[in-house]
């Protein structure tokens, strides 16, 4: 208590030295929570972005086989069709929901004389709950009754949408040309703030059942297959147990794992959130750069009022202030220096970043950067931060304190 | 009781070593109050600084209370100073941003004793050198005299058996003098032991025992009102 006290004393003693010395970690901390917060923003925009694509599904699709078997060579093509689906749905129990994808680009869609160029895709109902393709009100996805009787019915894109009809026209129910044979629009997607899929945005996509896919373009075989395991642990179980069913059908070595290509959206979203982990860390680092270097600057003045206060050690020392706590009452007012001055910094920090939400910016950048921001978890690490700068500024100084003579400290002048 | 046998304290200059105490044997029984006088330069302080374990002998032993000083470290010499020994200095050396009351809280604190029995304690020693109307006061809002008066109150917070002081009254006028030197003659009736080291005749014919030292030896070592006796040079 009594070291506080002192330590306020200092402080009105030496205004303008204490206030240049938290300016300066006021500064580094409000580096720190900046730096973190737009690394934590851009974590949170990537996950909610790549969430859009949809829920921890996988896509796989054929190529050829790289081991022999059974008297079969390498190099092999595999293809898969419809009627592989009822086969692994049978076989691979951690698969809860899948469905078949053709996919053709290049299609005309025409409405009176308007006529745009798109990507038509082939699927089942279940797709649509696999990638969020969720309607517009009054509208629908494609159901079961549409892939039975092979309907010519269209799910849209709110691009395509826009693009014929013009927006916030609801088209369902009117008629389009694809490929000049008549589709009924069933439903329109609901804006998605994502990336869309491989082959272009989602917004810009039409999708038809499969059964009608198959009977327009003559297609014998699958483009993919498209599905998601009962829980995201189970999806390489699946994607094992899946080319175990084929290659009992298509005759493969079921080892052989070239013959199917995957992209499991799990193990590809913990990869990249690695990465953009590891910027966020970068960005704490640069941050915390800054603030060693206000650390330093803490340990100089530190120094310097060791030195100012010499007789004032002698003093105490004289009259039985133990070295023990001498560091402790220098150390506590570095780390109260840095507790104060990295307060104000974590508070110029925030507003820093409030400032930087009420920007009126609209722009395809703050799509990917998306808002900074400051979790409990990373005031925790800018605590730490700023008790460890603290700490380490306050006991190279307090050494020196208790290592004076106390002798020559009462002849200091 | 302090003993100190064939105690040096060499200062190294660099090209020249000081022999600041040398070989000094010396025995000072629980009690006494003993003036230490000599002109300057002759290791007064010196010996004054090694007697209250601010510092430690280059050479020989120094036992208080039995126990060999030089052998102690920085933390258990720092104890001894709270515990046994009270400082008065010339100049003072009270905490300048401190009140009378916290600067004779100090030694306390350090001592670890409980915060509102220290306050109790602060107060009734202050009381004691006619400080009670004073508790409050800064060092710069009192007189010299005051502000000796709330250093011999710091010494003795912890209630040290030895009070050692460096010239307590040279930077004094002669009347705050006297009252300091009133305030002693009370603490030896008392049972403390006083070691003063002085210019100061009027202290020096106050105290029992008056050792003159020259040149970091002792030059004599007398009784007051008795006959000459050489305890330690032998």
């Amino acid at each position: 208590m009594a070291a506080i006290a002192e330590y306020f004393h200092e402080i009105k003693k030496e205004k303008l030295r204490m206030f240049l010395t938290m300016l300066g970690l006021c500064w580094g901390m409000a580096n720190i929570v900046v730096m973190l917060s737009v690394g934590e923003g851009l974590y949170r925009q990537f996950f909610k972005q790549f969430r859009t694509l949809g829920e921890g599904f996988v896509i796989v699709w054929s190529r050829q086989t790289s081991k022999p078997y059974a008297g079969f060579g390498i190099g092999r093509r595999v293809r898969l069709s419809e009627d592989d689906i009822p086969i692994i749905k049978n076989r691979v129990e951690e698969i809860s929901l899948i469905s078949p994808e053709y996919s053709r680009g290049n299609n005309n869609l025409k409405l009176g004389k308007s006529k745009i160029t798109v990507r038509t895709i082939g699927v089942c109902p279940c797709y649509g709950e696999m990638r969020f393709f969720f309607p517009e009100p009054g509208g629908r996805f494609i159901n079961r009754l549409d892939q039975e009787r092979k309907r010519r019915v269209i799910f849209i894109g709110n691009g395509v949408r826009d693009d014929m009809f013009g927006k916030e026209v609801n088209p369902v129910g009117r008629t389009v040309l694809l490929n000049d044979i008549p589709f009924t629009v069933i439903g329109v997607l609901r804006k998605k703030l994502g990336w869309g899929s491989e082959e272009g945005e989602d917004a810009d996509m039409t999708v038809i059942p499969a059964s009608t896919f198959k009977v327009m373009f003559t297609r014998p075989y699958l483009d993919d297959i498209f599905f998601t395991p009962r829980s995201p642990e189970e999806s390489k179980a699946a994607i094992k147990e899946f080319r175990r069913a084929m290659a009992a059908k298509y005759r493969f070595d079921p080892e052989d794992e070239q013959v199917f290509s995957t992209f499991d959206s799990i193990e590809t979203m913990g990869i990249i959130s690695k990465v953009f982990r590891g910027i966020q860390i970068f960005l704490g680092v640069v941050g915390g750069l800054t603030l060693i270097i206000a650390g330093i600057g803490v340990a100089n003045i530190m120094y310097v009022t060791v030195r100012e206060r010499t007789r004032e050690i002698g003093i105490k020392m004289a009259v039985g202030a133990r070295p023990g706590y001498i560091i402790g009452q220098f150390v506590i007012e570095a780390l109260l220096t840095a507790v104060v001055g990295g307060a104000l910094g974590i508070g110029l920090g925030l507003s820093m970043i409030e400032g930087f939400k009420a920007l009126p910016i609209e722009h395809e950048v703050m799509n990917v950067i998306g808002k900074p921001v400051f979790s409990a978890m990373l005031a925790l690490i800018c605590s730490t931060i700023l008790t460890f700068i603290g700490l380490l500024s306050g006991v190279f100084p307090a050494n020196r304190a208790s290592k004076v003579d106390p002798v020559e400290a009462l002849r200091y002048e | 009781m302090i003993v100190l046998d064939g105690v040096s304290k060499v200062y190294d200059m660099g090209a020249v070593k000081v022999r600041a105490v040398d070989h000094l044997s010396l025995r000072i029984e629980p009690g006494e109050f003993v003036a230490v006088l000599g002109p300057s330069g002759s290791g007064k302080s010196t010996l004054m600084n090694l007697i209250g374990c601010l510092d430690t002998p280059t050479d020989g032993a120094y036992f208080l209370d039995d126990e060999p000083v030089q052998n102690l470290n920085r933390t258990q010499l720092a104890g001894i100073r709270n515990r046994k020994i009270g400082f008065v200095f010339q100049n003072f050396n009270l905490l300048a941003y401190a009140t009378a009351l916290e600067n004779v809280e100090l030694p306390m604190i350090y001592g670890r004793v409980p915060g509102s029995e220290r306050k109790d304690r602060a107060t009734e020693i202050l009381e004691i050198v006619g400080l009670g109307d004073r508790v409050a006061h800064r060092p710069a809002e009192l007189s010299g005299g005051e502000r000796q008066r709330v250093a011999l109150a710091r010494a003795l917070s912890n209630d040290p058996e030895i009070i050692l002081a460096d010239e307590p009254t040279g930077n004094l006028d002669s009347k705050s003098g006297a009252e300091i030197v009133k305030l002693f003659r009370r603490l030896h009736q008392e049972g403390k032991t006083l070691i003063i080291v002085t210019h100061d005749e009027r202290i020096a014919s106050n105290c029992k025992r008056v050792i003159h030292l020259l040149d970091g030896r002792i030059d004599s070592d007398t009784l007051n009102g008795n006959s000459n006796r050489n305890r330690a040079g032998k």
